[in-house]
């Protein structure tokens, strides 16, 4: 209570304020956290593993059965409250994991990442982001702009084709798609595979990937896409892969890698696992629930 | 019948009642990607005009799906009480709305009533109402149901314990099972969305929440959310289970893309009479949400609403002792922000209790709407203060297995301090005798701690 006296009448920080701190090697002045502000040094990640191995019940009745408990599952339990709500922190890890989410859904992929990637960029009948939230039917359309620019500029009827999409995650795309493109797009090369030209969907579904596979010719069409984000992972990105794909192939004829991110497959096992399957599904001239691995 | 209207010096005509219905609706994202909503705030007014002057008989006459193609229809209209129907076929719309609001109008009264509607006209008279309106007419209202326990009573305020596991794994079921009850969670229902539609697997969880249920001798149910079809076969082999679980649809197009029939609930129903743990009689569990026939392509033309509606009359027969829109699990391509979900979550409430049906919600939403948790701790209020069943809860409010988000397990004691509620009354006596509450219902030491529940094992 004496804190908040002085903090309400002193410019000086209060005692509890400073304790707060006192585990944060990286705390000083306003001035000092200014000059340095890109420094991570000393600072927690409040989306990290560890921030949220720090929250946790004080005081159980068997510490040891918590701890279990907490390993058998991924779900926020034995956080503790204040009151009937949640702690602080509990409230701020939960928070930021939202955040992360949303910014994947909400925030274009960075158009530099494009640019390194030599991905031209085509766009689906979604004018703006909400509208590609809310008309999923436009999201599968391709303007007329982007049909001309894959007809004139993309290889014509290549065995494989390849192409990336934002669908509802960029940051699935900017942490994943590069290690994973180069690597598919090499080990096929190797296998004297003809491939398309690689380029970028903007506000592409899955669907879409029938369209483009009508307009090259392609015999078998892969997409590297965003999921919708959760909070355990707003980077999650999957290949679906459709064989003689069309506009209205039924969704069971496309057969889906998920969970490609950091701490699901990585994206460099992704990239070697997807080029063998490619192949197969090839070979097979089948895919989805008709291709057997 | 009259189906123009002028607003604003422009007149506004309407090609039939189900056009109506659905430029009548709130705005929703959904209605405007099937091309149905008002194409402006006037135009929706206008709508709602022409539909307050509309007689019962009108809307009853032109179900949104023919009666010879849709067994929803059939179920619908047949459970209708002619006596009661003609007392109020020449009713309006509006004059069915200010009924219902009126102080003269009993809970006794609205039992009758219901008993002369069908799902298009409660959707009608949704439709007229604003939201405070929804949530004042359906507190007056209750609907009760009993499995083991009695749910929907008066100052009580429910939850489903929703314990999901990203690979059912048996022990992590069981940790976030404990950590729900310890927070006084799961009245009305520990019950499990697995990942694996197996009957080995639904058997395996229905064999935990048993065990769980008997060694602490709990007064709650037990569900497993697999298909129906699922839990049928399991339920044959000896699997424990208090309800079957399905969810439906407002037609029976999309109730055969969910791969079940009127015929499937009446098979599970007679199944659970017959080898069920629970004492009934209400023993099934729907969950429905607006926007699922548009996705399945089963809507007919109509919106999401008007369908919705439907969910109920389909559920009524079948007395459930649970139901509960997943209002915003959908997306926004249905659902677009948080005023639409919490308008929908009210909107689905007050068309179910006056359907008669002991009504939930899960108050939730996905990462790429435009919502947050705030928005949801509101719904939760806003449905308590609507008298709602029960309300989910998961751990922190974060489903890991489902991938998105509802309301947390320290949310449902808050809202019951905050609004006068208390649990079923078994299992607050429960709770009690648990030490996890006191004698006057107020979190003790034991609270929010799982471990509680390591002792005994």
């Amino acid at each position: 209570m004496k804190a908040l006296g002085e903090a309400a009448g002193e410019s000086a920080p209060a005692p509890e304020a400073e304790s707060v701190r006192e585990n944060d090697p990286a705390s000083g002045s306003m001035e000092s956290s200014r000059e340095n502000a890109d420094d991570p040094e000393g600072l927690i990640d409040l989306t990290s593993a560890e921030y949220k191995a720090g929250i946790q019940l004080q005081d159980p009745e068997n510490e040891l059965a918590l701890r279990a408990m907490r390993r058998a599952t991924t779900a926020r339990i034995g956080l503790g409250r204040a009151g009937n709500r949640p702690s602080t922190r509990a409230m701020l890890s939960f928070r930021a994991d939202h955040a992360m989410a949303k910014d994947a859904v909400m925030k274009p992929v960075d158009q530099k990442f494009l640019d390194r990637m030599g991905l031209h960029t085509v766009v689906s009948k979604c004018g703006d982001i909400n509208e590609h939230l809310t008309r999923p039917d436009l999201g599968r359309q391709l303007t007329d702009e982007s049909i001309k620019y894959i007809e004139e500029n993309c290889v014509k009827n290549p065995q494989i084709q390849i192409y990336v999409s934002d669908g509802l995650s960029n940051a699935a795309i900017e942490n994943n798609a590069e290690d994973l493109l180069s690597i598919l797009m090499e080990g096929l090369k190797d296998q004297g595979i003809k491939l398309g030209t690689p380029f970028f969907v903007k506000y592409g579904r899955v669907p879409t990937m029938d369209k483009v596979s009508e307009l090259t010719g392609a015999e078998l069409t892969c997409v590297l896409i965003g999921e919708r984000p959760g909070l355990a992972a707003s980077d999650s990105m999957s290949a679906y892969i459709t064989y003689g794909a069309y506009v209205g192939i039924s969704e069971s004829s496309r057969t889906v890698v998920s969970n490609i991110h950091k701490n699901g497959i990585q994206p460099v096992e992704a990239g070697a696992y997807l080029s063998e399957l490619l192949l197969k599904i090839l070979e097979a001239k089948k895919s989805g629930v008709e291709f057997k691995q | 019948m009259r189906l123009k209207s002028l607003v604003g010096g422009k007149v506004y005509s309407f090609g039939s009642i189900k056009e109506v219905l659905g430029r009548a609706n709130e705005l929703k994202s959904g209605d405007m990607m099937a091309g149905i909503a008002a194409r402006s705030d006037a135009e929706r007014i206008a709508a709602k005009d022409v539909l307050s002057e509309m007689l019962v008989s009108d809307i009853r006459n032109a179900p949104v799906v023919p009666y010879e193609e849709d067994e929803v229809t059939r179920l619908n209209q047949d459970g209708v009480d002619a006596r009661v129907y003609e007392k109020i076929r020449g009713w309006t719309i509006s004059d069915l709305r200010e009924y219902i609001l009126s102080e003269k109008t009993s809970e006794e009264d609205i039992k009758v009533l219901r008993r002369g509607l069908t799902s298009e006209v409660i959707a009608a008279v949704c439709k007229l109402m604003s939201n405070l309106d929804l949530i004042y007419a359906a507190k007056k209202m209750p609907v009760q149901a009993t499995c083991n326990t009695t749910c929907g009573g008066t100052g009580i305020l429910s939850t489903r314990l929703q314990p999901n596991h990203t690979l059912d794994g048996i022990e992590g079921i069981r940790a976030s099972t404990y950590d729900g009850l310890s927070y006084g969670c799961g009245d009305v229902l520990i019950g499990l969305n697995p990942v694996n539609d197996s009957v080995a697997g639904t058997s395996e969880v229905l064999k935990l929440f048993d065990e769980i249920k008997n060694t602490f001798e709990i007064p709650t149910q037990i569900c497993v959310l697999a298909h129906i079809t699922t839990q049928i076969e399991a339920v044959k082999r000896g699997a424990p289970c208090d309800m079957i679980f399905q969810s439906i649809a407002g037609s029976e197009k999309g109730n055969s893309a969910f791969g079940f029939s009127a015929e499937t609930v009446r098979e599970a129903l007679a199944l659970l009479r017959e080898k069920g743990t629970a004492k009934g009689p209400n023993v099934l569990y729907f969950e429905t949400g607006q926007g699922s026939e548009l996705s399945s392509n089963a809507h007919f033309g109509a919106d999401q609403v008007t369908m919705e509606a439907r969910c109920y009359g389909f559920a009524k027969p079948f007395d459930p002792f649970m139901v509960n829109t997943v209002v915003g699990f959908i997306g926004p391509e249905f659902l677009y922000n948080s005023k639409q979900v919490i308008r929908a979550g009210l909107e689905d409430h007050f068309m179910a209790k006056l359907t008669g049906i002991p009504m939930g919600c899960d108050c939730c939403y996905t990462n790429h709407m435009d919502a947050d948790q705030n928005d949801i701790e509101n719904l939760a209020v806003l449905l308590a203060a609507a008298g709602v069943n029960y309300i989910l809860s998961v751990p922190s409010g974060d489903d890991v297995m489902l991938n998105y988000q509802t309301n947390s397990y320290h949310d449902i004691m808050a809202v019951r301090k905050i609004l006068g509620y208390h649990p079923i009354k078994e299992y607050e006596d429960w709770l009690k005798k648990m030490g996890i509450v006191d004698q006057y219902g107020a979190p003790t030491a034991r609270f929010g701690d799982a471990t509680i529940f390591t002792e005994r094992r």
